[in-house]
């Protein structure tokens, strides 16, 4: 990390500290769920932006978190144990479903992640004993840190805070780590990572199986951030959200899935005035922006900032020759 | 350039077939690559040698036949053991990783060599591989793009980067699809002295395919000539060129 990038982290940082302060309940609360939904976005960016597969039940794995933690801390175990629960069954929940899913890749995982996250949704749906059905789990207590209670909204803002600015170091360590390198590799030329040694299969599957660990600590923050979890907040629907805020952010860009996850939560917010047409303006934007800017919002701005800044020109009249 | 000594063989084929349909593109070839050899696979379009190398390198499946890389066979082995058995190759599209720097691109190409799977994790980012990247960089005079994104070089400075990606895991044989394809003039004689200079400095074993026949016989010490999946002639350079076989396969196709 250069100098500069060390003080823009700083500063958002500083930012994101005094950001809730004297803002009302509602919106502390609209900016803790941006925080939940970035560490699970994030996950999914390793899947999808890094390795480049496409997982649509990233929900789901938040869905398990949730409920694992939900169940966890109602039977009266610390948060932090439940969460370290929730992540360790998401992640083997990862690696068990992406070990068979994986030998087919691309659209053939879409497909089995998407009947994952359909499965799951029965499952939580109609195991009521221990789900609790379609009336969901209420009442999961706060977690007491060091003697601090969260109840509040704005304690509990700085507490998932924490977990994100935890997540983000954890992100950031494996992306600057030989196995970043090797992700990027795979997005880029899987043939030539191949024949350079790297096991191709075990590498897209430790993406898959870290992308999902993510979400059940996203799902592990949500559950005591709502106190109210049912099947329908990890219904498919959700996973293509998550998959909207980071195509939208700027897949494989290390801040898209943040930026992402702020503009799908937020964006119905500021369109609220338009009523009835918000959904229709959401959707034109989101169009747009694809077609203009595959890479979403961070690679717009790359691209203004080359336009008015040129450095290398990328190559583009080769392109076509680097696939195999 | 000397003739190689002959020793236990770093490649050795044998009566490798391989039958698309009713089409036998590579017909009972057998040879033996000896350490510190450059040897030359050529032939008309379509003479099997590209299939040939897939097969080798684990790309296909041969209907028949076996390879066997230092005594080692290489039956079912999949392109990953194949590298760290000590295989490199270079690709006939251009191959690095475009949103990548030249560094990373070289790094990458030896990380999966060192430590284990979690010292990779938990180690250091470049897996104390920057120094040995840097030189190969600059063995390749590529020095000026060590943080430029492959992905912004020319056609042929990407193919310095592929054979520098070759290399950088020490392989005992390096196996090279069309080096020359597509490279212009300068940069191909910069690109062939570089390979006779790394081949005598490490007596590192190549396999090239080729089309550009100047290249290929100042290139290399032993030539074999494919045509139509078959073995036809083998020898020097000098004798290959002469040959009336090699002629009429070319001419007269």
């Amino acid at each position: 990390m250069t100098r500069l990038q060390m003080l823009f982290c700083a500063l958002g940082l500083a930012g994101l500290i005094a950001a809730p302060l004297g803002q009302g309940n509602y919106i502390v609360y609209t900016m803790t769920s941006w925080l939940v939904f970035s560490i699970s976005a994030m996950g999914l960016n390793l899947t999808l932006g890094y390795a480049g597969q496409v997982s649509l039940a990233q929900a789901g794995f938040m869905g398990v978190g949730a409920y694992v933690t939900a169940l966890m801390t109602l039977a009266g175990v610390p948060w932090i144990a439940a969460a370290f629960v929730s992540i360790s069954t998401s992640f083997v929940l990862g690696l068990l479903l992406g070990y068979p899913a994986l030998r087919v890749q691309h659209h053939f995982l879409a497909f089995v992640t998407l009947a994952f996250n359909t499965l799951l949704f029965l499952v939580l749906r109609n195991e009521e004993e221990i789900t609790g059905g379609s009336f969901g789990l209420v009442g999961m207590p706060r977690p007491n840190v060091l003697g601090l209670a969260t109840d509040s909204n704005l304690s509990f803002y700085y507490f998932a805070l924490v977990c994100f600015v935890v997540a983000a170091g954890v992100m950031w360590w494996i992306l600057r780590s030989p196995w970043g390198r090797a992700f990027k590799a795979l997005r880029e030329n899987p043939i030539r990572a191949e024949s350079l040694g790297l096991k191709i299969r075990r590498q897209t599957l430790l993406a898959f199986a870290i992308g999902s660990a993510f979400g059940g600590f996203a799902g592990a923050l949500q559950t005591p951030q709502v106190q109210f979890i049912e099947p329908h907040s990890f219904a498919l629907i959700h996973s293509l959200k998550l998959l909207l805020m980071v195509v939208v952010g700027g897949s494989g860009f290390f801040f898209g899935p943040m930026l992402g996850a702020a503009v799908v939560i937020l964006l119905p917010e500021v369109l609220r005035f338009t009523e009835g047409y918000y959904l229709i303006i959401y959707a034109t934007l989101v169009i747009l922006l694809m077609v203009y800017s595959p890479g979403g919002l961070i690679g717009a701005g790359h691209k203004i900032r080359d336009r008015l800044m040129p450095r290398t020109e990328a190559r583009r009249d080769m392109e076509k020759g680097f696939q195999l | 350039m000397t003739a190689p000594i002959p020793s236990a063989p770093v490649l050795s084929v044998r009566a490798m077939s391989k039958q698309f349909g009713g089409i036998r593109a590579v017909n009972n070839v057998s040879f033996d690559v000896h350490k510190g050899e450059i040897l030359g696979l050529i032939g008309p379009n379509g003479s099997g040698k590209s299939t040939l190398f897939n097969c080798i390198l684990g790309q296909l499946r041969p209907t028949s036949g076996h390879c066997e890389i230092a005594g080692r066979s290489t039956d079912g082995v999949r392109p990953a053991d194949l590298s760290l058995m000590g295989v490199g190759r270079t690709f006939q599209q251009l191959s690095v990783f475009p949103r990548m720097t030249v560094l990373d691109n070289v790094i990458l190409a030896g990380q999966e060599h060192e430590g284990t799977i979690l010292t990779r994790l938990f180690g250091r980012p470049d897996a104390g591989l920057t120094d040995k990247a840097k030189q190969l960089i600059e063995f390749f005079r590529l020095t000026p793009y060590l943080q430029t994104e492959a992905g912004a070089l020319s056609y042929g400075q990407q193919k310095l980067v592929d054979a520098a990606m070759a290399f950088m895991a020490g392989p005992q044989i390096v196996l090279l699809d069309e080096p020359a394809g597509g490279v212009n003039l300068t940069m191909l004689a910069h690109l062939k002295e570089r390979l006779v200079t790394y081949n005598r400095e490490h007596g590192t074993t190549f396999v090239v395919i080729e089309h550009n026949m100047e290249f290929v016989m100042s290139l290399c010490t032993r030539i074999i000539v494919l045509a139509q999946g078959e073995i036809i002639a083998e020898g020097r350079p000098e004798d290959i060129r002469a040959n009336p076989l090699v002629i009429d396969a070319y001419l007269g196709g």
